[in-house]
């Protein structure tokens, strides 16, 4: 990291310099988030075309398919906060990893939920045990384990290098689990039900899509940081109310 | 290596005084496949298809049995501690302590799931490719199984959580182990699930004692 720069990521420790940092940041995002989801959700419903197979209900893609990403990306932030737990010991980075499980799991189940509303109608059931749907929902779980363990433990810093090792693990595993769900589904029926992959998408239906996903992605990055600035603040709550509790005659 | 075949003698010593090791563990298996039958009717034919995904379901659910007493005991009575002041890396210790817990579970069900597979009206050529599958498959669920236990040592009710956090992890072993044998009980070649199934184990033995022992270690900082 550059010295020179006047807020290095480590100055960024400092809970006071993250907060100062997080308004700053807080409501360009807000903004872009609104623009970005009133612009994208405009292309969806109005601009974009209709699928000539499936009708209007394509529309649920630009909502089913950025919370796909989102809740790809988020394990991807989250096993970069895990290492800056268990490497830098970065104390934001447990805030962070804290803030953003949730979040994950929240956009998996969205993925799941608008899937389900998408299938019933273009594939007439509203589960079906396919390997991509089979893939996220072990996300999923694995999200929920994740959270699971946040609670169980009351230490925060103890329970951030106990969710760290979690979070790596399920990393290394969920390749694995993917690979091993496509191949189950392969081995078990021939990929002529339904082809998720459809043809190439078109321009007219991508942008709309990119806005959307740019919209989720600031939308995600908005509510990290409300949610890392109320994880801060819960824990100086904490903090205080032990020391008022450590001074006898005085009750917090 | 004189530490590590101490604390093997030691767990195996344990599970065989207070009773919890491997007869428990082979008669919870055996209740779960005699619960079968009456959960979905005595149909020989249906039985006989779903058996193998059956046996590997009851598998996983013996193994995680005494996954949370694994480590919890040893935490509790200080021996944890004397590991990590020990010379010997943490890591290799552990792994003592998976072989051990696996000695118990997974190895006596391998054997058995032969016996009980009879009772399910297994095909008889997929017999050995089932004995097969878990005798290579289910050191991965004690492996996977080590991490969620390191996880969960200092909870007093770490059982549910370690399930919770372990099973979304088993899902490959389980895809393969238990196509491995209905692949064998449809007279088809099963290669190719034994040797994922054995890349899995393998895997494990890697991953698991490193971030078991992380996990012990950072816990006491």
């Amino acid at each position: 990291m550059n010295e020179s720069r006047p807020t290095s990521w480590l100055q960024l420790a400092n809970p006071a310099v993250f907060n100062r940092w997080a308004d700053r940041l807080l409501w360009p995002l807000v903004i872009a988030t609104t623009g970005l989801f009133a612009y994208g959700l405009y292309g969806t419903f109005f601009v974009s075309p209709a699928d000539y197979q499936q009708g209007d209900t394509v529309r649920i893609m630009y909502i089913h398919v950025p919370a796909a990403w989102l809740a790809l990306f988020v394990y991807a932030g989250m096993v970069l906060s895990a290492l800056g737990t268990l490497v830098f010991r970065h104390p934001m980075a447990d805030v962070a990893q804290k803030a953003a499980a949730p979040l994950g799991a929240a956009f998996t189940l969205v993925c799941l939920i608008t899937g389900s509303i998408w299938g019933k109608p273009t594939w007439g059931t509203w589960w079906q045990w396919d390997a991509r749907m089979t893939s996220v929902l072990v996300l999923l779980l694995i999200y929920l384990g994740i959270m699971a363990l946040w609670r169980a433990v009351d230490d925060p810093l103890r329970a951030a290098r106990a969710v760290a090792i979690l979070t790596l693990v399920g990393a290394v595993n969920l390749p694995i689990i993917k690979f091993s769900v496509d191949w189950w589904y392969t081995l078990h029926q021939p990929a002529s039900v339904f082809r998720l992959d459809g043809p190439t998408i078109h321009p007219s239906m991508l942008k709309p899509l990119m806005i959307m996903a740019l919209g989720y992605l600031t939308l995600y990055l908005s509510l990290l940081l409300v949610r890392m600035k109320t994880e801060l603040t819960l824990r100086r709550i904490d903090r205080l109310q032990r020391l008022a509790a450590e001074i006898p005659g005085e009750r917090a | 290596m004189k530490a590590w075949l101490a604390i093997l003698a030691r767990d195996l010593r344990l599970a065989r005084r207070v009773g919890a090791g491997a007869e428990l563990g082979l008669v919870f298996f055996l209740i779960l496949v005699s619960l079968l039958p009456f959960a979905i009717g005595a149909d020989q034919r249906f039985i006989s298809r779903i058996a193998p995904a059956f046996l590997w379901l009851s598998a996983l659910l013996a193994t995680l049995l005494g996954l949370d007493r694994l480590l919890q005991a040893d935490e509790e009575e200080g021996v944890l501690d004397q590991f990590l002041l020990a010379g010997a890396p943490l890591e290799w210790l552990l792994l003592a302590k998976a072989l051990a817990h696996w000695l118990v579970t997974g190895l006596p069900l391998s054997l058995v799931a032969p016996l009980l597979g009879l009772m399910l009206a297994i095909e008889p050529q997929a017999m050995i490719p089932l004995a097969l599958s878990l005798l290579v498959g289910t050191p991965a669920l004690t492996l996977i199984g080590l991490i969620g236990a390191a996880l969960t040592v200092s909870l007093k009710r770490g059982g549910l959580l370690l399930s919770v956090l372990v099973l979304p992890l088993t899902v490959p072993t389980l895809i393969f182990g238990a196509t491995l044998v209905k692949e064998a009980a449809l007279g088809r070649a099963f290669t190719t699930p034994l040797m994922l199934l054995g890349g899995m184990t393998l895997l494990m033995l890697v991953i698991a004692p490193v971030s078991a022992a992380a996990a012990l270690r950072h816990a006491r900082q």
